[in-house]
């Protein structure tokens, strides 16, 4: 029998001694998940690594040991290491589509560990076990699959490669690290099915990592939460999701949206404090509704009680919410400022968006919801003139569109604004951000310095920035930040129409709550929005009508509550089906 | 053969026609630049063929012979179909025929640069590799340092540096001059070859091997090499088969333009250790107005050029994974 992964007092450092990682201690047992969950920079995928021995460039693991069936893993040599790693230890990459290599071929790559290093064993024998191993993830298994290279499969067949590749050397541990962020949501529940099950039927111990609740709380029976490289709360994941003892546990539940009620979000205040700059305290008091000068001066100990533990000195101070709160319902519809008539985009001869009708009112959010390919993107940059390969009509406020971007006058380009998913590579990298803004004010408003800089540093602070982020550049800035700065530039065109483009999928939880929270206080002051996105829970949170997009044709389109309550086709059941929310409270 | 890959190959060979086709009349256009340039040249050809004391008639009569008076599309029209037929003409200078003036030449540049290439791409590939894995660290700071060094010399400086260091002060380990004796085959005397192939190769090795060094160091930060080592793979598998196949195409383009690049033009150092290859040829030629020469010599450099381009484009496609402009 196994004995299970058992990890103790482990830490992480850069080269210059900065601790990332401070003592973080578990326990797994042959067959049991345990996911951990924080915010980028909490040092969980860190912690993933470091279980198999390996320290990226410029870090290392200082302390600890990371027992698994009995071996200690980090007290190996590298070499020693290295045998164990892709047979007693594998790890599952975030995107699998960046983590093979596009020249190999995937049989390649998935026979080259098992053939290799001292425990290799012959081709025939490799060959057999991939194809039990992918008959286990349902790929196929002939040689003409074999040799097809990287780009050559879709994203669910690279992440389920991803997972063949992790268990074909039968581990005792699997790390995933984020393994479904960049899935699509049937896909992504499919790989989590796939892992349970693996994690069953092989008795293997894994890790999930991953910032999203919803799926921890799915995959997880044990959860720990990580903040600024500490564990915050550790417990059983039923009781750490659904009744958190740790007032950043649930500042993270109250920022995650749901599909079971419309909620308002609430996003954490403040950032998380710079790796060099902790001070002596608890690494969450500035960001804590219940810190006080003892959590300034004196870091809390992680303490056990009962099944779990907790760095908190005052645990359960906070108050559980447990239940959603509703959000008013839709308004009377206003007046109708956009309509879509009988859309039909294509890209070459491949038609991506089918006959697709619809209006948009002043101050509604309409959101546009389907998998990947179902045409919602190509739909979102059709209304912009980013695409104008299409068929059919554009009215904004009556007036019909030219197609092209560069055919539309000043004023429609300046009353319909776009907000790109990645606001990492939306913003130009050489200006500061106020430049950034500035350049659309006077672009559209052409007026004194004074003018420009106050319409500014109106539209940073109404963004929810500090006036003071407009001297410095995007790479000064976070993530959120980025995606306020891209709306801020939105909004200083004083537009009619937002088209948002995913524009929280790369981000946080707790930051895409204080965005979501921004756009629907924009709502309120008469904005339109259209959303585009394959998050139903962000849809329920912030929209007023969704459209089902299947294949670029409308399945359904209905106000946001019929479609959570009833929804009318079986495609729109089937992606309902597909949420996965954190399991409520459970009743004491 | 499967489907697939002779599916594959038959689109290596579309491709490679349609490739070949648009060499052949980019060096149509080229052959018609060259041709117009040359006759642009300062200097009446018929005057150079009579010398300065030739008198008016004899001018008019030459330049009538040389088909001199007539438009120049019909005079390039000539010259390509002759060319076409593998007459290059006859220098205005010596009344030799072209070819036998260049043919030894072309063979000369072409084997010290090819000997030159053969070293200095293994070599390139080598250090560049060392270096990006010891990045920033002793041996690649010292050797970017002496290859910044030779390059910021102008080759000159570095023939005569050469020449100082193993000819004549320090060792005496070859020949400063590389005059070769005309009737035997250049094979049989490379020991007169050792200086122009050693600054050849300093100047080619130091440009190539940072090239190889930074793409090395590009992949070695992708998150395949990562998951390779997560894999538990080793280092050695995880460089020479997952970084080095896509390290490799930057180099090997380069390596080619370095390769056309050497064949024609290197004169400097073909003048320091007067050695008689292309370049020196070229230039002579264009200071005495040898047009033919000039118009032969420049053509080779070109087809050079364009041959050398199209087989590294071979090479980089069939090393491009497909979905990425590569095979298939």
């Amino acid at each position: 029998m196994m004995k299970g992964v058992k990890v103790a007092s482990l830490g992480i450092s850069l080269l210059d001694g900065t601790r990332i990682v401070h003592d973080v201690s578990f326990a797994i047992e042959p067959g049991k998940v345990l996911g951990l969950v924080g915010e980028s920079g909490s040092g969980k995928s860190t912690v993933a690594k470091a279980l198999l021995g390996y320290a990226g460039p410029g870090a290392r693991i200082g302390s600890g040991s990371v027992f698994i069936d009995g071996e200690d893993i980090l007290a190996l040599s590298e070499a020693e290491r290295r045998e164990r790693r892709g047979r007693i230890i594998s790890y599952v990459p975030q995107d699998a589509g960046m983590s093979l290599n596009p020249g190999l071929s995937i049989g390649t790559q998935l026979i080259e560990r098992l053939v290799s290093g001292r425990d290799a064993q012959n081709r025939a024998e490799a060959a057999a076990r991939i194809a039990e191993v992918l008959t286990a993830v349902r790929l196929p298994t002939d040689r003409n699959f074999l040799a097809r290279y990287p780009s050559e499969l879709s994203g669910g067949q690279l992440q389920r490669i991803g997972l063949a590749i992790a268990v074909v050397g039968r581990p005792k541990l699997l790390v995933l690290d984020e393994p479904t962020t960049a899935l699509d949501v049937a896909t992504r529940n499919e790989v989590l099915k796939l892992v349970s099950d693996l994690s069953k039927d092989m008795h293997l111990c894994s890790v999930y990592v991953s910032h999203d609740l919803g799926v921890i709380s799915a995959v997880a029976d044990q959860v720990m939460v990580l903040y600024a490289g500490r564990v915050m709360e550790y417990g059983e994941g039923a009781q750490v999701l659904g009744a958190p003892a740790h007032p950043y546990s649930h500042a993270l539940l109250r920022a995650v949206p749901t599909t079971l009620g419309r909620k308002p979000l609430e996003g954490i205040a403040g950032t998380a404090p710079d790796l060099r700059s902790r001070g002596t305290g608890c690494v969450f008091v500035a960001r804590c509704p219940i810190g006080d000068d003892r959590c300034a001066a004196v870091e809390p100990a992680l303490v056990v009680k009962g099944a779990s533990s907790i760095r908190c000195y005052k645990p359960n101070a906070v108050e559980a919410k447990t239940n959603i709160v509703p959000l008013p319902l839709a308004k009377a519809r206003g007046e109708q400022i956009c309509a879509v008539r009988n859309l039909v985009a294509r890209y070459g001869p491949l038609d991506v968006v089918r006959d697709v009708s619809f209006e948009i009112d002043k101050g509604e959010c309409v959101a546009l919801v389907g998998e990947s390919g179902s045409g919602k993107s190509t739909l979102a940059r059709c209304m912009i003139g980013l695409h104008s390969n299409y068929d059919g009509t554009i009215a904004f406020c009556g007036d019909t569109l030219p197609r092209k971007a560069e055919t539309r006058n000043g004023d429609a380009h300046r009353r319909i604004q776009y907000i790109f998913q990645d606001p990492y590579a939306s913003l130009n990298p050489r200006r500061t951000v106020g430049d950034s803004i500035g350049l659309a004010v006077r672009h559209f408003f052409p007026g004194s310095r004074q003018d420009v800089l106050d319409a500014v540093r109106v539209a940073v602070e109404r963004a929810g920035l500090s006036p003071d982020l407009m001297s410095r550049y995007p790479s000064e800035l976070s993530g959120g930040e980025r995606q306020r700065v891209a709306i801020a530039r939105a909004l200083v065109c004083k537009p009619d129409l937002l088209v948002c483009d995913e524009p929280t999928s790369a981000l946080d939880v707790s930051v895409q709550a204080s965005i979501i929270e921004l756009l629907r206080g924009l709502m309120a002051d008469g904005l339109a929005m259209l959303f585009v996105t394959h998050d139903l829970a962000v849809v329920r949170s912030i929209s007023d009508r969704v459209i089902v997009l299947q294949q670029g044709a409308v399945v359904e389109s209905a106000s946001t509550e019929a479609i959570f309550s009833a929804p009318a086709t079986g495609y729109s059941r089937e992606l309902l089906s597909h949420a996965l929310n954190v399991r409520p409270a459970i009743a004491s | 053969m499967t489907n697939a890959s002779r599916a594959a190959s038959r689109t290596i060979r579309g491709w490679l026609v349609r490739r070949s086709a648009l060499a052949i009349l980019m060096l149509l256009i080229v052959s018609f630049l060259i041709f117009c340039a040359t006759q642009a040249l300062p200097g009446d050809v018929a005057l150079i063929v009579l010398g300065k004391e030739a008198s008016a008639d004899q001018v008019q009569m030459v330049r009538q012979q040389l088909n001199l008076d007539q438009p120049v599309l019909v005079q390039y029209l000539r010259w390509l179909t002759a060319l076409l037929q593998g007459d290059f003409g006859t220098s205005l200078v010596s009344r030799v025929p072209v070819t036998d003036i260049l043919l030894p030449r072309i063979m000369n540049s072409f084997f010290i640069v090819t000997l030159s290439m053969a070293v200095a791409v293994p070599v390139s590939l080598a250090l560049g590799v060392l270096t990006a894995t010891r990045k920033d660290g002793l041996a690649d700071r010292t050797i970017m340092a002496g290859s910044i060094m030779v390059n910021a010399l102008p080759e000159f400086v570095l023939g005569l540096f050469l020449v100082l260091l193993l000819s004549t002060s320090v060792f005496h380990v070859f020949p400063a001059v590389s005059l070769l004796s005309p009737g035997k085959p250049i094979w049989t005397q490379t020991d007169r070859l050792a200086m122009p192939v050693i600054t050849l190769i300093l100047l080619q090795v130091t440009y190539l091997y940072r090239l190889v060094r930074g793409t090395v160091i590009d992949v070695l930060q992708t998150e395949y090499v990562q998951f390779a080592a997560l894999k538990g793979m080793s280092p050695r598998r995880i460089l020479f088969r997952h970084v080095l196949p896509n390290a490799l195409v930057p180099a090997i383009q380069a390596a080619g333009t370095i390769f056309a690049f050497s064949v024609g033009g290197v004169v400097v150092i073909e003048y320091v250790f007067g050695f008689p290859g292309l370049g020196t040829a070229l230039a002579d030629a264009v200071g005495m107005r040898d047009i033919p020469v000039v118009q032969a010599a420049v053509l080779v450099i070109s087809v050079t050029f364009f041959v050398v381009n199209i087989i590294t484009d071979i090479v980089s496609f069939m090393l491009t994974p497909p979905g990425r402009g590569g095979r298939n």
